[in-house]
């Protein structure tokens, strides 16, 4: 579905990531952790082709659902915006149909932001652009949906209506998602598999609960953490990282 | 063709309103401006003589008056209607490429070449197809230039465009200038002055003729295009995640623009400030969408330019320069939209 082979991007000399091999298929979620600065956003941007790989392959189908960090408060309507994913599909001189539109606003309907499509998007809030972003990403209509930090402009209201979008869209099985996020809990909750970026040609991915122990995180961010299962009535047994300060 | 295809009832309805209501306004300022001159005919009188070239009407005026209108007033209305909705929608295309509401088609040195290229042509006694002539081809070789330099390895950054039309234009000013320095006193330099002011005072058919295939090609393009440019006007990275060859898009765009901006200096000298201000306008009455945007900008565009040179050439007993015209009521008129534009903002 896609994958990365050997893939390596530098800036100059020094390698952001080099050696990593990543492989996503449909119903599969995939988070990428790693600190400030370690490559999350360089990797994301090459998945979807945004950024040229230095060394080895890339293989993707010819549009990947990508739902950037931020977009600029424009003063477009929400459905406008959202059919825009049209735009590869239409030609250089189409503009969006009917069919197009219900497309668009299925999109919104499946995460739960019909109340947004009429409304502009330099009036909606941050955590509102983003679900819009989400939904543009889904009318695309492309089997693969890569998220750069989803969460991090989020309240927590947001975060948790974003975290059961995302887990509907796994249950749903028509995409591989890949996610990077500052929040390991959100790994946890959402992902299959983890991929640690621990420095430059260190990578460590497998399933969520080997992968993201108490030692692979602690030594990821440099900050000692513990993981623990809390029972919480209703819920079940939750998991959840606790940083030690 | 659906205008918007807002995808939604009122929203379709509300395009098609402002569409009507600007198409409408044109004609409006279009018979006024076949009425309006030195001798002054009733729209009655200029409807007739219109109407009279298609269906068979008894003739209740004079020949004087038909030549008046038919041969005078109606190509000059014409040319500037055609070069004002060029401007306009070229003004409103830019300004969503390059995603900044300051910029005007003259940004790319397009018109500054073509005023050179005009300024020489004059110089060496060159005048009607060959001053034309000239003029297009030094515009379209500004635009070569931006293009030569601004890009590397097959790509240019919009800020990288704009400081390069800056540098272009500056260059093609300095040689205008050069040409003024060693121009006649008596002679060329006042036929250069007053060309580069603009003027559609020698428009005549075979002139339409020749610039309206080009400019309607080049408004069909940046129309057809305007659904890329809502796109585009997202920015790079978001443009190009959903697909979209940015790059060639993006000079397509500049392509059809530079192609307006050339064949009006080519034909009536340097227009400025219709291609910034009307956009402004438009936006006000149409909204941000260049799906209805651009469309909105070239009907008004149109309608601002004719009603210009009306004013132009019956205010006062000589005919005042164009550009000069729309300097003066571009300026307080786009000061004016500015504040009630921060007003609405602010109050919204």
């Amino acid at each position: 579905m896609i994958a990365l082979k050997g893939a390596g991007i530098r800036r100059g000399e020094r390698w952001i990531f080099r050696g990593l091999d990543l492989s996503l298929a449909p119903g599969r979620c995939v988070a990428v952790l790693g600190p400030n600065g370690r490559g999350k956003t360089t990797l994301i941007k090459a998945v979807t082709g945004l950024d040229k790989l230095d060394e080895g392959t890339r293989t993707a189908p010819p549009l990947v659902a990508y739902v950037p960090q931020v977009i600029a408060p424009l003063p477009y309507r929400a459905l406008d915006v959202v059919v825009m994913a049209r735009a590869r599909s239409l030609g250089l001189f189409g503009t969006p149909r009917r069919a197009d539109y219900d497309i668009a606003r299925a999109a919104l309907a499946r995460i739960g932001a019909e109340a947004f499509t009429e409304q502009r998007l330099d009036r909606l809030s941050g955590g509102e652009r983003q679900l819009v972003l989400l939904a543009r990403a889904l009318a695309t209509q492309s089997p693969v949906l890569v998220l750069d930090e989803p969460a991090s402009a989020l309240d927590l209201a947001n975060q948790s209506r974003l975290v059961a979008v995302l887990r509907d869209l796994r249950a749903a099985g028509e995409h591989a998602i890949l996610f990077s996020t500052h929040l390991p809990t959100h790994a946890l909750e959402v992902a299959d598999e983890a991929l640690l970026l621990m420095g430059p040609e260190d990578q460590r991915q497998g399933p969520v609960d080997a992968v993201m122990s108490e030692s692979n995180l602690s030594a990821l961010y440099g900050t000692p953490l513990r993981r623990r299962q809390v029972a919480i009535e209703g819920h079940g047994l939750v998991e959840t990282i606790i940083p030690l300060h | 063709m659906t205008i918007a295809a807002g995808g939604s009832m009122s929203h379709d309805r509300g395009a098609t309103l402002v569409m009507v209501a600007l198409a409408v306004g044109l004609g409006l300022v279009m018979v006024a401006a076949l009425c309006a001159g030195r001798l002054s005919l009733s729209p009655g009188t200029v409807l007739g003589i219109v109407l009279s070239r298609i269906v068979p009407v008894d003739p209740s005026w004079s020949d004087l008056q038909e030549r008046i209108v038919l041969l005078v007033r109606l190509p000059r209305v014409l040319l500037a209607a055609i070069c004002g909705a060029a401007l306009a929608a070229a003004g409103a295309a830019m300004q969503g490429v390059l995603r900044n509401p300051l910029v005007s088609p003259h940004i790319l040195g397009v018109s500054s070449g073509a005023s050179f290229g005009g300024a020489v042509a004059i110089l060496l006694g060159l005048s009607g197809w060959l001053l034309i002539g000239s003029a297009f081809l030094a515009g379209s070789a500004a635009l070569l230039l931006v293009g030569a330099i601004a890009r590397v390895d097959g790509r240019a950054g919009t800020v990288t465009v704009v400081l390069t039309g800056v540098i272009v234009a500056a260059l093609f000013s300095a040689l205008v200038s050069l040409t003024q320095f060693v121009a006649e006193p008596d002679s060329s330099l006042p036929a250069i002055v007053f060309w580069l002011m603009g003027s559609f005072a020698t428009a005549s058919w075979r002139q339409l003729a020749a610039a309206a295939p080009v400019l309607a090609l080049a408004l069909m393009l940046v129309l057809g295009l305007r659904f890329r440019i809502n796109v585009l006007s997202l920015g790079e990275d978001d443009a190009r995640a959903l697909g979209l060859p940015v790059e060639r898009d993006r000079w397509l765009v500049f392509l059809a623009v530079a192609l307006m901006e050339a064949t009006v200096v080519a034909f009536a000298g340097v227009i400025g400030w219709v291609g910034l201000v009307v956009p402004h306008a438009a936006r006000m009455i149409a909204g941000e969408d260049h799906r209805l945007l651009i469309p909105a900008s070239a009907l008004l565009g149109a309608s601002y330019l004719v009603l210009v040179d009306t004013i132009a050439r019956t205010a006062v007993a000589a005919e005042i320069p164009l550009g000069v015209l729309t300097a003066i009521v571009g300026a307080p008129v786009f000061a004016l939209l500015l504040r009630q534009r921060q007003r609405r903002e602010l109050t919204a």
